[in-house]
This record gives structure tokens, sequence and C-alpha cells, in this order.
């Protein structure tokens, strides 16, 4: 079993910290104030390849593989959640969807200008009345011709303003009465189509350096060729793109927890009470110690999607147990930084505090707690089984993978 | 007089720049002496953060004018991963200086060194350093090595004024107290930088991928045809230095002039006054 990342990983992850580091720490606390995003943002990701990290170079990526991928989101949200938001849905959610299942065509089409950064990707699943319940959306896709009409609304959408490309999903199985799992499908909607409408949400607990919001669409025509997938796909490809999404979001808070602990490691140093540095005090050095756990113990989860991911293996279970972990522990970590840094850790002065806000919002998007203790009391007692895909996400080939070419890369299993 | 040649890429306007590099250990690293040796503990070594400058404004003159940049360094093979951060930030090759009689190498040794690989390395035009290392931090290299080649030694460079290949000449401006100093010599040169320069790029991801396969040549003393040389310097003893104990003590008096007259008072004890 190998535990050690390359040289080269340990490059990358060097690099996207230098660049969080230098970039983006020193404004975050005033962007998360203004609930905007700074907008050289994702002009610097994209300039960087970040966007397009573990994309295979044929399609305009970096060719690195999917643990880099992982390791690139612990680097990205130990500075700020928005920066990991960002390969969440850019990357995970929907580039990885396209290699999984998009066409040749397709993947020219939206792939390449994605994983070069030209253009920025969203995805569209969660609707004002419909969340963990997916089978039960509303918006729909009505075909006429060669074309589809989309009617609806997404809400919660990360990137809702920012994104060129939305992964949308939508209802084909108007009045049919079979199984609604089977009756969605899934598009890539371009949010310069007429009747398209767009805006973000103000107000959230976190993520405020980020943008989030609803997405609207009236009488949008699209082209039949914009579908991926078959008809009737949308809920299969919806969940493979969680396993994806998911994975960034487990390296993500894993990456939280470690921001939380290194600040609180920092503080227990400086700060005296009764005459000695607080680090000496039992009751905080339990808190570290729990933290060091809960980091070393999400890394480990992560670190095995991302192995498995490589390797082709199905990884619905091992990265949802990975997230959910993840994302409860980032949540008590913050939370226990905060009581370290007592009164000084309420405010905005520290990071930690924006650490908690930041952390909450994880245990609800891509399958909240609860979903995921579901799924793994499923798997558990024997309930729940992952059924083949038709496309697999292609196990990672560093030849092909770093090679230019032409041939598709979609590892079809039927 | 302009003197006909080529560089590295055919062209006659190609440059063949040189970079040396050494590798210390993090500037965030907590540096003492523990039996007799200086350790940082298992803080990581880095690209000394100056050469990162130099680095930087070699891959701005390549880019101006094409042409290849070698990075070198002396140093043991953990230096490999200072050859390598230069390799992933754009250079084109490198190459890792290491002989038994580099070991306890002072800067005569280092310069030594490094002008017998920047000779074997010739033609070239320009010869990039940092202007110091935040370990040693002595600051005399590059003038060292340019005193032992011959050439011009444009030290404390803030900015690179501009670079004529055909004129066989370079422009820079030098950083001095008294403020900015533009100076004119000719190529091949010793430059050595500050960070006015500007903000060293990080590495690409690309260029990542090429460092992490990059085979990484060694040249021995031998090899470039070097005596096996001796410093001048030796470091017969070194000791930490001695741990500075403070203790906050203070005064409570009724009035501003009481508390005035106590602390005049204390410190005429403590013969800072």
């Amino acid at each position: 079993m190998e535990f050690r990342i390359s040289d080269e990983q340990e490059m990358v992850v060097r690099m996207v910290r230098d660049f969080g580091q230098k970039e983006v720490l020193p404004i975050i606390r005033e962007w998360d104030r203004r609930q905007e995003m700074a907008p050289q943002i994702l002009p610097r990701m994209a300039e960087l390849g970040i966007l397009g990290i573990c994309v295979p170079e044929r399609y305009g990526g970096q060719g690195f593989d999917y643990l880099t991928l992982g390791l690139v989101c612990e680097e990205l949200e130990a500075v700020d959640s928005t920066l990991r938001v960002v390969m969440s849905v850019h990357m995970g959610l929907n580039s990885l969807a396209l290699l999984q299942w998009g066409t040749e065509a397709q993947r020219q089409a939206f792939l390449i200008p994605q994983a070069r950064g030209e253009k920025i990707a969203g995805f569209g699943l969660t609707e004002p009345g419909v969340g963990s319940d997916v089978a039960a959306m509303a918006s729909t896709a009505r075909r006429q011709g060669e074309d589809y009409l989309l009617n609806g609304e997404k809400m919660w959408i990360s990137l809702a303003t920012k994104a060129h490309h939305i992964l949308w999903f939508a209802r084909t199985d108007l009045g049919s009465a079979g199984d609604p799992h089977d009756g969605i499908s899934a598009f890539l909607l371009e949010t310069d189509r007429p009747g398209v409408t767009r805006g973000d949400i103000h107000g959230k607990l976190g993520v405020r350096a980020g943008s989030t919001g609803w997405v609207h669409c009236q009488d949008v025509r699209l082209p039949a060729a914009n579908r991926l997938g078959e008809e009737g796909e949308g809920f299969r490809i919806a969940m493979s793109c969680l396993d994806n999404g998911r994975y960034t979001v487990a390296a993500g808070a894993t990456g939280l927890i470690r921001a939380s602990l290194d600040a609180s490691l920092r503080y227990a140093n400086e700060r005296r009470a009764f005459g000695r540095s607080i680090s000496g005090f039992q009751l905080i050095q339990q808190k570290l110690a729990v933290m060091v756990q809960s980091y070393e113990a999400a890394r480990l989860l992560y670190l095995r999607a991302g192995w498995m991911k490589n390797a082709g293996l199905r990884n619905t279970r091992e990265t949802s147990l990975a997230k959910w972990y993840a994302t409860d522990a980032s949540f008590a970590a913050a939370s226990e930084a905060i009581q370290i840094h007592g009164a000084y850790g309420y405010s905005d002065e520290y990071d930690v505090e924006r650490y908690l806000r930041n952390s909450r919002g994880a245990m609800i998007y891509e399958g909240t707690s609860e979903i995921h203790q579901l799924m793994q009391a499923g798997y558990a007692l024997g309930t729940r089984k992952d059924a083949q895909l038709r496309c697999e996400l292609p196990a990672y080939d560093p030849t092909y993978w770093r090679a230019p070419g032409s041939a598709p890369a979609g590892r079809r299993t039927t | 007089m302009a003197r006909p040649r080529l560089g590295a890429g055919g062209q006659e306007d190609d440059l063949n720049i040189v970079v040396c590099v050494k590798q210390t250990p993090d500037t965030a690293a907590t540096v003492t002496v523990e039996n007799g040796k200086v350790t940082w503990g298992d803080a990581p070594l880095v690209l000394n953060p100056w050469d990162e400058f130099a680095v930087e404004q070699s891959l701005r003159i390549k880019e101006a004018h094409g042409g290849k940049v070698t990075v070198i360094s002396l140093g043991l093979e953990g230096a490999r991963e200072a050859l390598k951060q230069a390799l992933a930030m754009g250079c084109d090759e490198a190459i890792l200086l290491q002989d038994p009689s580099f070991a306890a190498a002072d800067t005569l040794v280092a310069s030594a060194a490094l002008a017998a690989a920047l000779r074997k390395l010739d033609p070239l035009d320009l010869a990039l350093f940092g202007r110091t290392s935040v370990d040693s931090d002595t600051g005399v290299t590059a003038a060292q090595v340019a005193r032992r080649l011959g050439w011009p030694s444009l030290t404390l460079v803030a900015a690179v004024v501009a670079v004529d290949p055909q004129g066989r000449t370079i422009e820079v401006e030098r950083m001095l107290e008294e403020g900015r100093q533009q100076v004119r010599a000719q190529l091949p040169a010793v430059v050595s930088v500050v960070k006015e320069i500007g903000e060293p790029r990080y590495p690409s991801f690309m260029g990542i991928r090429k460092a992490s396969k990059a085979e990484i040549p060694t040249w021995s003393a031998a090899d470039m045809g070097l005596q096996a040389p001796s410093p001048a310097v030796t470091w017969p003893a070194l000791i930490a230095p001695p741990r500075v104990n403070t203790h906050c003590e203070m005064i409570s008096a009724d009035s501003p002039g009481e508390a005035a007259a106590q602390l005049v008072q204390r410190l005429m004890e403590e013969k800072v006054l």
C-alpha cells in the first residue's frame, strides 16, 4: 500500500497553496463581508490551469489524476471554501460528467473550453421545492422536433451567475405514470440562450465570498444534441456526478479541518491564561487531539476514494462515507477552534468563525448528512447495491491522460 | 563589437542563460544548533527565495529574446528539489554540481565550482543569481563568480532595462541606498537580482509534469576540470545564540509623575540609564 503522494503531486500541492496564501488569503475577509466573489478568482484559477487539473490533455486539461484533484481541493478549502466550491461544480459535477457520459462532439464543444477555463461550468439539480427528493423535480424538457423546450427553476446553484454552461436536469416523462426516477434527462445548457434568467442569493450563513444563486428557464430552446446521455438517464447521471462532487467536498472539508487545527495550534501557543500558555491545558489539548484525529481520518477516507477512482472502481459508498465524515468533522473542528480562540474566535478578526460558517453548508449540499447515514446503513444492511452504469468514470491512465490525441475517453460498459 | 554567434535555439538572437540557485531551509524554519551542528528540525527545504527572483528574471529574458535557461545548483542530493522547482517554473535544463570537496564549501569554493560549471557551459550570455541566500547570507557569491570569469558584475539589480543580443550589451537598474543607478555592460555578464525585479511566477502544471520526469545530470569537480578546492573559511565551532529570558514588570503608582519617577529609578538600577 502506497501512502506517500508523488513528488509531482507534492509540487502541485505547494503551487496551489502558494496561490491561495498569496492571492486569496489577504483579501478573503473583505470579500466575505461584501458577500461577493472577488472578480479575479475565476480568471486566475483558469490561468493557472486549476480548472482543468484532472482532465486529459487532449481535452484541454492538465492530465493529472483524481487523487491530485482531491489534494488540490484540500489546499483550496484550507484557504476558503468558496475556492473549493468552484472545483466541486466546475470539475466534479460538470466536467467529469462530460468525461464520463459525453459524446466526443460534446467533449469537444463543452469539455475543452471548460478544462481550459475559458468557460465556467455549473450544475442545476436542486429546485426551490426539491432537495434530497431528486425524483420529484418539477423542471420540464418537452421534445419539439429536433429541440427540447426547457422550463423550470433551479435554486442554490453554485456559480449561478458566473457559469457559461450548466448541467441541467429536467423531466422528460411528461404525462407518464412510470417510475419518476426514469423520467429525468440531463442537458448541457448554455446560459446565454434566450429565456435563461439568473441571480445571486445573499444573506447566506457561509460561503459568502462565493456565488450561489438561482437559474430560471422560460421556454428555452435547446437542440437535442445538447442532451447528455440518453433520455430518462438523468437520475443515474446526476447520482454519478455526485460521486465526483462529493469527493471534492470531502477533500475540501478535510482542508477545512486542517485550517481549524493550524489556527488553533497557533493561537493556543500564543495565548496565555492563569500564568501559562493555554496549550498546556489538557482540555485544550483534547480539542487539538480530536482535530488531528479528524484530519487524518478524513484525509485517509478521501484518498481511498480517489485511489478507487484512479483504479476505475465504483466508489459511491466510499465517497459518501468520506463526504459525510469530513463535513461533520469540519463543522465540529471549526466550532472547537472558536472555543479555543475564545471571544476572539467569535469575531472575524480571526478566520475561525468563517470556517464555522463555511463548513455548515456542506452538511446539507451534495447529500445531507442524513442521506449519507441512510446510504451507509443501506450498504451495511445489504439493502443498497450500486447498479452498473452504462458509462463508468474512466480509470486514470497516465499514458492516455497525458498524450495529445483524439480517441474517446469514456469507458462504456455496454 | 558584435560577434556573430548562434544561441541554443539556432537563432542569432537566442540567449544562453544560466541561473545559479541554492536549496535553503524555509524562511519560516527555526534554525538552531544541536550537538555542534546547524539544524532546522523537520522544516522543509525550498528554493532560496532570492533565487526565485533570479529564475523569474531569467525566464522573462528568455521570453523576450528566445533562448535557453539552464539552472545549476551546488549541493547535496536534496538540491535536486530546488532544481525541479526551477524547472517547473519554466527553466529548460538543470545540472547538479556535487563533489565530496564541495561538502564544507565557503563562498570561494562555491564560486570556483560555479565558475567552472559556467566555463563548461560556455558560450553563455548571462548568469543570474539571487542577491544572497537566506541561510548563509553572505551575498558575495555572484561577485566572486564574475571575478573568476572576468565578466562584468551587476549586483543588486532591480530591473533589467534592455538586453541587446546583437550589440552584446545589457542595461540594468541597480538598487542602491542612494537611489537607482542605471548601468550598461557587455555580455556575457553576471547579474544578481533583488526582489524589486517582480513577483516570481508559480510553477505551471505542465512544468511540474516536466520537472518530475527530468533527468538531472551530476557534475563532479573532475567533470568540470576543477582541482578539489579547499575553503578559506571553516566553521570550527557552532554555538546557538544564548536564550534571552525576558520578564515583564508592571509599575503602578498613584500619579503619572510618581510612576515616571519609579520607572527612572528602575532603569537606573538596571543600568539602562
